[in-house]
């Protein structure tokens, strides 16, 4: 009987947060996937339409463009920086840690995670002036070594601006898988790294076969947090491209915002935003489940 | 000489990284006249606030630090409430079901807004909500507090149990033992996710872009954002609004570089 008096009052705890999380996040999701099965603009009755939205979006072009433009970025914000990330780290943690000290390392480290602190509106403002087809400082430094062939529109060319975002994206998450990497560093045991040397592995293979195995948990971790990252971006979209030149950079989860705000189309949005959700958190299941598998 | 080759490949790797912020500084303190003639990679020939206060008036900027202070600081402060009250049930109560409240909670971190604003647009409107700071502060209180019940609440199940059966043999009730042992020995951790909860909040845009539409009631990024994206800003406007948006970032990067790099490592990896 006390047993169950005391669960009793701690769930009393867990009452403002559950109330927050059904308020804020469940009955909106709800409301969300029940909106996706009518047509509405957002005033008036909803019609119940079924699965007619669903049915229009397998042949809506322009959204399965921009379902492959989030693979694009998915590769510029997950693949590439968590590749890239690795040989940072590690050449960071091993080398210049140990030849040349720890601070120099940790400075480096600094001003690599700096794009991180950003707001992201405030990255692609700063890069939206950078990129500028007639005054931008990109194609004024090209100009100045001579190299104005190269200078372009490259936001405004539609063949170009996927991949002026996906640069830009890089840049700004570049931060986030070095310093993950660099601390799970810390956590491998130097006796591997100090046997693999004695037995003559070179730096290259030490880090093949010592430093990434040991890091399979930190980078299941960032292929997961940064691919679900990749799948929402919005708001580079909103202050580079608006989704355009000519549809070339939209994405789903701007494309579901025009849907809400700008096209009144409230029920096909949010037929997409369903989508997109269902999308992350199947993702986030298989990665967990992939991972467990591998813990094992 | 090839330790030096690969120090200097990292040093140009940081240069790069760092030379947007670099002429962002330059150009906000350019005049506009020098802007016309020199372009954008022609060092400034003195330092001119000019066109960074021309910005400041332009958007009362001070009203929206303000705005973003107020907001970020309620999140940040009700989230690590709402956080620890949470995983003191979970963690140290061991509500039954606590797997699947976790989930739960995991979920609604993990859930993209887009599927949430209509709604919560639709939602603050009904409850005469809409356009306001509070509405911005719930909505943000609930996401936040979702990833810190996820992470407090395995720091919390490995808190030392003698120390709460002390306090019980004491006479603490549950409300004495979270507020008098509980919260005491987490304060590093809390003070951690404070410091996220902040900056999470402060550099979020997309539901502050649609919950604060009217002017006085907009924070940095917002502002900024939607400036930007009307396009009516000319070369040395943006680079001084890109440095009033850079500067309040890196400040807390300066003042909280400790505690980010050891809350981004702990929220990542248990």
């Amino acid at each position: 009987m006390r047993a169950v008096r005391e669960r009793g009052s701690y769930l009393l705890y867990l009452a403002p947060g559950a109330l927050l999380v059904l308020a804020v996040v469940l009955v909106p999701f709800g409301m969300n996937v029940g909106i996706s099965f009518t047509e509405w603009s957002g005033v008036g009755e909803p019609e119940w339409t079924g699965l007619d939205n669903y049915g229009r979006l397998l042949s809506d072009g322009t959204f399965w463009a921009s379902f492959r433009h989030n693979l694009a970025l998915v590769v510029a914000m997950a693949v590439l920086p968590t590749l890239a990330g690795l040989v940072v780290a590690a050449t960071l943690v091993d080398y210049i840690g140990k030849h040349f000290g720890a601070r120099q390392a940790a400075v480096l480290r600094a001003c690599v995670y700096l794009p991180q602190v950003l707001p992201i509106a405030v990255a692609g403002i700063v890069w939206s002036w950078i990129l500028a087809p007639k005054d931008g400082a990109l194609n004024a430094a090209l100009r100045a070594l001579g190299l104005e062939a190269l200078a372009r529109n490259w936001l405004g060319d539609p063949d170009l601006a996927l991949w002026s975002l996906m640069g830009v994206l890089l840049w700004m998450q570049l931060g986030y898988p070095v310093v993950i990497f660099m601390a799970g560093m810390s956590r491998l045991d130097p006796a591997l790294h100090e046997a693999a040397e004695l037995d003559g592995a070179s730096w290259w293979g030490r880090f093949r076969h010592v430093t990434v195995p040991g890091l399979r948990p930190e980078i299941f971790v960032v292929l997961l947090t940064c691919t679900i990252a990749a799948l929402k971006v919005f708001a580079p979209i909103y202050v580079l491209t608006r989704g355009g030149p000519a549809g070339a950079t939209n994405v789903p989860a701007y494309y579901s915002f025009q849907n809400f705000f700008e096209r009144t189309r409230v029920g096909y949005g949010a037929a997409i935003a369903t989508v997109l959700t269902v999308l992350v958190l199947v993702l986030t299941a298989v990665f967990l489940r992939v991972q467990q598998r591998g813990e094992r | 000489m090839r330790r030096h080759a690969v120090l200097w490949s990292m040093v140009v790797l940081a240069v790069a990284m760092l030379v947007p912020f670099v002429i962002v500084v330059l150009n906000a303190v350019k005049t506009p006249a020098e802007y016309a003639t020199g372009g954008p990679l022609e060092l400034p020939e003195g330092v001119s606030l000019d066109g960074v206060i021309a910005f400041w008036d332009r958007v009362d900027f001070g009203e929206k630090l303000l705005n973003s202070a107020i907001i970020s600081g309620s999140v940040a402060v009700l989230a690590v409430v709402v956080s620890v009250c949470n995983a003191y049930a979970l963690g140290i109560g061991r509500v039954r079901g606590r797997t699947w409240v976790l989930v739960v909670f995991l979920t609604a971190n993990t859930l993209p807004q887009e599927a949430l604003v209509y709604p919560l647009y639709y939602l603050a409107d009904a409850i005469g909500l809409y356009d306001t700071k509070l509405a911005v502060i719930i909505v943000f209180t609930a996401i936040q507090s979702a990833f810190g019940t996820y992470l407090l609440t395995s720091t919390l199940s490995g808190f030392p149990r003698e120390l709460l059966d002390a306090a019980r043999i004491d006479g603490a009730s549950k409300w004495q033992a979270l507020v008098r042992v509980v919260v005491p020995i987490s304060k590093p951790t809390l003070g951690v996710l404070f410091v996220f909860f902040f900056i999470w909040t402060w550099n979020e845009f997309f539901l502050p872009l649609v919950l604060l539409i009217s002017n006085e009631n907009q924070t940095v990024p917002v502002a900024l954002g939607v400036l930007q994206g009307q396009r009516l800003m000319d070369a040395t406007m943006t680079s001084a609004s890109a440095l009033l948006g850079v500067v309040p970032a890196i400040a807390f990067f300066l003042l909280f570089q400790r505690a980010l790099t050891r809350g981004i490592t702990a929220g990542a990896v248990k």
